[in-house]
């Protein structure tokens, strides 16, 4: 027992541990508290990297270190994902063969609202993603679905998120039982271990961020989709929110999950609430 | 589910299941059980010679076995991690070297909440292929 908290000591905070030997898993009648989740994965970050500015966070490994934070401001004016923003902005206007646009599934035209998404749709009981809105109003018009992991959802999702960029994380939890359930969901997918690793997204992204794993940079949980989809050289192209999961559980030997399944749309969910107040910054660039 | 910002301690089980006789010479034995046995000392592998070293630091640097240099540097190695600690001097500090089995084998045992993988529990390295990693970590 010794060893092992002194492990512990060694590897977190002191405050955290003292929590989490305070609150040593007391089940089933606890109340599931959003807002109060959301102050503590928040402070827990700032408090971890006191020198990161708030607003910061939603860069990724660059928030990180002020080394490749340099790198990528000089990347960033010749920005590689900018043939999709051009295409998401043709691609947002152009009418599909019934004559209607995405304009009729969202409001504004689609454009500022990236910051709304993922929402909890009360009529279907389910969270819905951007990426899945968009499928589906191509479906509802007579369109065959884009992939979801690259290419044109990339593209599309890319514009949509570049019209919102500066806007805060507005996330809602409205009052039913099951939106709650959806965001308790995606937490517990965050914060369980799986696979030969035995990692959780958790243990890279709250545990490690700014640590590197080879030669890549952790990013920090707090702010992680803030920034997405994301160009990565690595890809050779741009990447969506779905892509980066399926990535980060077969890269840790794990069974990833399809696109957009109920459980990724939870761990979206959850992820994105708890960045509300941070600011929108995608499409990104990574390394 | 109360807010914990670290990792839920209901690790998923792989299964421990019987090993290809085909590819090893120690078939029939659950992982776990031998290593219950190098744990209590009862099956301690004549340690050191000097190819086990050379097979055990290609185990720990191939990104398909050990991949150890993932998360520490070790002398040789090439683009390590941060995420645990340098492996050096480590005969002094584990003399014993069924602590460092332990280690490789399963590291939550020692601590919950650790980042290494349990290399032994979940069957990403065979108890030979520890043993040679341990020759090698004790020349660090
Ligand atoms: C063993 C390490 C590891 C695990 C486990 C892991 N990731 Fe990642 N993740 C990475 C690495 C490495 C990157 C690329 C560098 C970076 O941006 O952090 C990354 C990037 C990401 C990004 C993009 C961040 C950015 O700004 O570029 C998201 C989003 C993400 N991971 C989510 C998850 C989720 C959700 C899970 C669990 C299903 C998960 N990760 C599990 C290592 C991991
Ligand atoms: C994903 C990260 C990761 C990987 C991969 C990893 N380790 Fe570790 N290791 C750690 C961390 C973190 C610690 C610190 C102790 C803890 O977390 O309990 C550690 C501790 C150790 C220690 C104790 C060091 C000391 O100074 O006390 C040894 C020995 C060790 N690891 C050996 C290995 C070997 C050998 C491999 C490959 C077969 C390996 N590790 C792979 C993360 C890792």
């Amino acid at each position: 027992m010794k060893v092992r908290i002194h492990l512990l000591l060694g590897s977190l905070g002191a405050a955290l541990v003292a929590f989490a030997l305070a609150a040593p898993r007391v089940t089933a009648a606890d109340k599931v508290d959003p807002v109060a989740d959301a102050k503590a994965f928040q402070n827990f970050f700032f408090q971890k990297f006191p020198n990161v500015k708030h607003e910061d966070f939603v860069n990724g490994p660059y928030s990180m270190n002020e080394d490749m934070k340099r790198q990528w401001q000089e990347k960033e004016e010749f920005p590689p994902y900018e043939f999709a923003l051009d295409a998401g902005k043709e691609m947002l206007s152009t009418p599909f063969k019934n004559g209607k646009t995405y304009a009729d599934c969202f409001p504004n035209g689609g454009i500022g609202i990236r910051q709304n998404y993922p929402y909890f749709d009360s009529g279907e009981g389910k969270v819905v993603t951007l990426e899945l809105a968009l499928n589906r109003c191509r479906e509802a018009n007579g369109e065959a679905p884009y992939s979801y992991v690259k290419d044109e959802m990339a593209s599309l999702t890319a514009y949509m998120a570049y019209t919102s960029r500066g806007k805060p994380m507005d996330i809602k939890i409205p009052d039913d039982p099951r939106a709650l359930a959806a965001y308790e969901n995606g937490k517990r997918y965050f914060y369980t271990r799986r696979g030969q690793m035995n990692f959780s997204c958790a243990s890279c992204h709250v545990q490690s961020p700014g640590e590197r794993i080879r030669a890549e940079t952790l990013a920090p949980a707090l702010g992680i989709l803030n920034a997405m989809p994301i160009y990565r050289s690595e890809w050779s192209g741009m990447g969506t929110t779905s892509r980066r999961f399926v990535t980060c559980n077969s890269q840790t030997r794990a069974v990833p999950l399809e696109p957009q399944s109920d459980e990724y749309r939870d761990v979206e969910y959850f992820l994105s609430y708890v960045a509300n107040g941070l600011p929108i910054s995608g499409p990104g660039a990574r390394p | 589910m109360p807010f914990v910002l670290l990792n839920n301690s209901a690790n998923e089980i792989i299964e421990i299941t019987f090993r290809n006789d085909a590819l090893t010479a120690f078939p029939r034995k659950p992982a776990l059980l031998v290593a219950l046995a190098l744990l209590a000392g009862a099956a301690m592998a004549p340690a050191g010679a000097q190819s086990t070293v050379t097979e055990g630091q290609k185990l720990a640097f191939d990104r398909g076995k050990g991949n150890c240099l993932t998360c520490h540097v070790i002398k040789g190695g090439d683009l390590p991690g941060t995420i645990g600690p340098e492996l050096k001097d480590i005969k002094s500090k584990y003399p014993d070297r069924n602590e460092l089995t332990a280690i490789i084998f399963d590291e939550t045992k020692r601590n919950p909440q650790t980042m290494m993988p349990p290399f032994g529990r979940n069957r990403i390295l065979t108890e030979q292929e520890i043993d040679a990693i341990v020759d090698f970590l004790q020349t660090l």
